[in-house]
């Protein structure tokens, strides 16, 4: 049981490390002036590419859950959902902080003009209470409700798609990939929850058989 | 930021060419050694080698006074859809393009059609230098020193005929050795077009070379247009076909979404793009913390080129 426990720990660890190792990446190649002619612009496409990768991830671990029969990827689902929150932060940040440069008058003339901006921010807004919520006290305490409020990562994965989408010039292959993904995740939990269902239906009928 | 123009400049203002050169060269230099001190590594790619096969070409006029963006940069970061959407990959794809000899066939309203070798064209032209700045419709911009000649001089030169009205040019188109053109993602070959006054206003450029060379593959070589008072994509670039016509052009990126990219495509920070803001820009080359740029009408050089489209709603022929 304790070495259960402590082997628990290190997991966790491990992949805590391996969440935090795109981060790093991306602080090393800033300290050393790799990242190009456009850097502002590398930050934003690796920050929005991890977010979306994290996301990914974090809906992934309920099919793998299932088709895998082992209960362990759940126990990682809070963390890489958080990860997914931070880069989303990150990429935010790059918005506000180094493209806008904090200049507010400059953002308020180029948000309207620009609405993919509005869509990722819409989908930021989403992920927040999802963060907040995160806790095994919040779980506790919303009970029921706290899934449904959960489902809506997948709204955020709507509107994220729609924000990449909406942004690329021409060249839609990297966001067709994403949405093709992130569709075939959405429709594992659709079948999921249906073939639930269906479950509670028929041993409904087999009651008022009986 | 203000392009000094058509107005005489004293010569005694002047920096000359070697001083400017030299003394951006140092100035880089010294740059380079200070980052290197303190980031180890930052600005180790190659550096451009001085005394080029064109250091000897005199500036020309409309240069801007702008510290010129740094040569890397410039010859890495390019939208060259005929080898790929990426902009950082052309480089490395593009050195599979055969660029000599090459001829350009002119044809349409002139008196003066044929094939025409690169080498006579450059010959009967003499070269000049050209510091431009150079805005992307995608919002970044940097500032390169262009060597070539008015594409004005060359179209005189060609005796267009009285129904001459527009020019419309031709990229290379093979397949075999540019990739991207075995995909959809734009109709192949690419054309662009101009029309007659603006393809003979002074400050368009056909280009064959830039920062004292030849131009990089990747940056269009060997012949390609700019246009400095409209968005990149006019400035075509191999181009292997020049054609006078009477009727308006199609253009690549026009036929591609029209109502994202008129045929003007003239630089204006009051017009945004459909999906994004045209206001600012990004200078290539800056840290993450060197703020955006202010995008001017025409790209700045309204002085020059704001009369070719008086009376025009700007909104409208975007």
């Amino acid at each position: 049981m304790a070495i259960g426990k402590i082997q628990g720990r290190v997991y966790r660890f491990l992949v805590f490390i391996a969440c935090l190792l795109p981060f790093f990446c991306l602080l090393i190649d800033t300290l050393l002036g790799r990242l190009g002619a456009n850097p502002v612009e590398t930050l934003h496409f690796r920050t929005g590419d991890w977010t979306l990768r994290f996301l990914c991830l974090t809906l992934a671990l309920r099919p793998a859950r299932v088709l895998s029969g082992q209960n362990w990827p759940l126990r990682f689902r809070r963390m890489v959902g958080l990860f997914t929150f931070f880069y989303a932060t990150l990429h935010m940040l790059v918005y506000v902080a180094l493209d806008q440069s904090f200049s507010w008058a400059q953002i308020r003339d180029e948000i309207p003009e620009t609405p993919y901006v509005i869509v990722g921010l819409l989908a930021y807004l989403l992920l927040t209470p999802l963060a907040l919520t995160s806790t095994k006290k919040m779980q506790r305490r919303l009970g029921r409700n706290w899934k449904k409020l959960h489902s809506l990562i997948y709204g955020a994965a709507l509107l994220a798609l729609g924000h990449y989408f909406w942004l690329v010039k021409k060249d839609y292959s990297e966001p067709l990939f994403y949405t093709i993904l992130i569709l075939l995740l959405l429709g594992f939990r659709v079948a999921q929850a249906r073939r639930k269902r269906r479950r509670i239906r028929n041993s409904a009928q087999l009651l008022g058989d009986g | 930021m203000l392009i000094k123009t058509e107005k005489t400049i004293p010569a005694s203002e002047i920096t000359g060419q070697s001083q400017f050169l030299s003394r951006r060269k140092f100035i880089w230099a010294a740059a380079g050694t200070a980052a290197a001190g303190l980031a180890g590594g930052l600005l180790s790619g190659p550096v451009h080698a001085a005394g080029g096969e064109y250091a000897d070409v005199p500036r020309g006029p409309y240069s801007a006074q702008l510290p010129v963006t740094d040569f890397d940069y410039v010859a890495n970061y390019t939208n060259y859809y005929e080898f790929t959407t990426n902009k950082e990959d052309s480089t490395r794809l593009a050195k599979a393009l055969p660029v000599s000899p090459w001829s350009v066939t002119v044809e349409g309203e002139v008196d003066k059609k044929g094939v025409f070798h690169l080498e006579d064209l450059l010959k009967q032209h003499p070269l000049q230098e050209r510091v431009y700045r150079f805005r992307c419709v995608e919002a970044w911009s940097m500032v390169v020193p262009w060597i070539g000649f008015p594409l004005g001089d060359l179209l005189k030169s060609l005796q267009p005929t009285s129904r001459a009205r527009y020019v419309q040019f031709t990229t290379l188109y093979k397949p075999d050795v540019m990739p991207g053109q075995r995909s959809s993602v734009l109709d192949w070959p690419y054309v662009e077009g101009l029309r007659i006054d603006e393809a003979m206003h002074p400050l368009t450029l056909l280009v064959t070379g830039m920062y004292d060379d030849p131009l990089p593959k990747q940056n269009g070589a060997p012949l390609r247009l700019i246009v400095p008072w409209k968005y990149g994509f006019k400035s075509i670039k191999a181009i292997v076909r020049i054609r006078l016509q009477e009727t308006m052009p199609k253009t690549a990126w026009n036929m591609s979404a029209p109502g994202e990219y008129g045929f003007y495509a003239n630089v204006n920070p009051l017009v945004p793009h459909p999906r994004w803001s045209q206001r600012t820009e990004r200078v290539l080359g800056g840290s993450i913390f060197t703020p955006k740029r202010k995008t001017e009408l025409f790209n700045g050089y309204s002085e020059q080129v704001a009369k070719l489209y008086a009376g025009m709603d700007l909104k409208k022929y975007f």
